[in-house]
């Protein structure tokens, strides 16, 4: 038994300006991090959400409103910015909907080894963002 | 004086938790249910999705039903979320009481303006 074995490094209280930079994040981290950013970015721009569920729903006018959004801006932005802004919501959503599902299946299947956490943290973040190419390209009209 | 400690200990009063984490999950699943429920109705429909399809998906009686509970339940969701971020990020106290005063008027806000438009549909 060594006593005098190298002292392991220390994380306590991380410092944003020389920790972050150099902490290694698993993958199973970054999609818990980013459940946690998409999470409060749909918080925030809750107002948006319910703006364009009224718009698209209430009427055929409030409808035409809605579409122009997306071709001739919304309010002061223009509609390249509101598609940009909608895209972001729907990669958070997809994000944390997978990054859910994926919590709610270790919470049943105790699966928690540390190959299926990396491994089942890869699919939800190639899944989300694959998923949010495909509707970004028709979001911008590329088909 | 029996012993209070250990698998013994008298959980009286705050349940530590476990109301927060029953809630995030119930919630979160019925709207993954409800994501499908008009994914399917949008999916199974033939031509351009206009104004009609969309509107008449959420004019069904059951549907207002089902989306106003996962109104409720996205606020819970979001409230129990943004107290989770408030509680790591949000020192001192006082600031964090703040965010969280904020983050509930936010919240129920928004609650009332979306069962608004869903009611008056």
């Amino acid at each position: 038994m060594s006593e005098v074995s190298k002292p392991r490094p220390q994380y306590r209280n991380l410092n944003l300006f020389t920790d972050v930079r150099t902490y290694r994040l698993p993958l199973a981290a970054l999609v818990s991090i980013l459940h946690r950013l998409s999470g409060f970015l749909m918080f925030a721009l809750l107002p948006l959400i319910i703006w364009l569920f009224d718009k698209s729903i209430s009427s055929e006018i409030s409808f035409g409103q809605f579409s122009a959004a997306f071709s001739a801006g919304l309010w002061i932005f223009p509609a390249w910015f509101v598609k940009l802004v909608v895209l972001a919501l729907i990669w958070s959503y997809l994000h944390h909907l997978f990054a859910g599902v994926r919590h709610l299946y270790l919470d049943v299947s105790h699966r928690t080894t540390k190959e299926f956490g990396r491994q089942s943290a890869a699919v939800v973040l190639v899944a989300a963002i694959v998923l949010t190419v495909i509707l970004g390209a028709k979001l911008f009209g590329l088909y | 004086m029996s012993a209070t400690y250990g698998y013994k200990r008298t959980v009286v009063g705050a349940h530590y938790g476990w109301r927060d984490f029953l809630v995030q999950r119930l919630s979160a699943i019925l709207m993954a249910v409800f994501t499908l429920v008009v994914l399917a109705q949008l999916l199974f429909t033939r031509g351009p999705i206009g104004y009609d399809l969309w509107a008449g998906i959420f004019a069904a009686q059951w549907m207002k039903a089902l989306t106003f509970a996962v109104i409720v339940a996205l606020i819970w969701h979001a409230w129990v979320g943004m107290c989770s971020i408030w509680y790591d990020y949000g020192k001192p106290a006082g600031l964090r009481l703040l965010l969280q005063g904020v983050t509930a008027v936010w919240l129920v806000a928004c609650g009332g303006w979306a069962v608004q438009v869903l009611w008056r549909l």
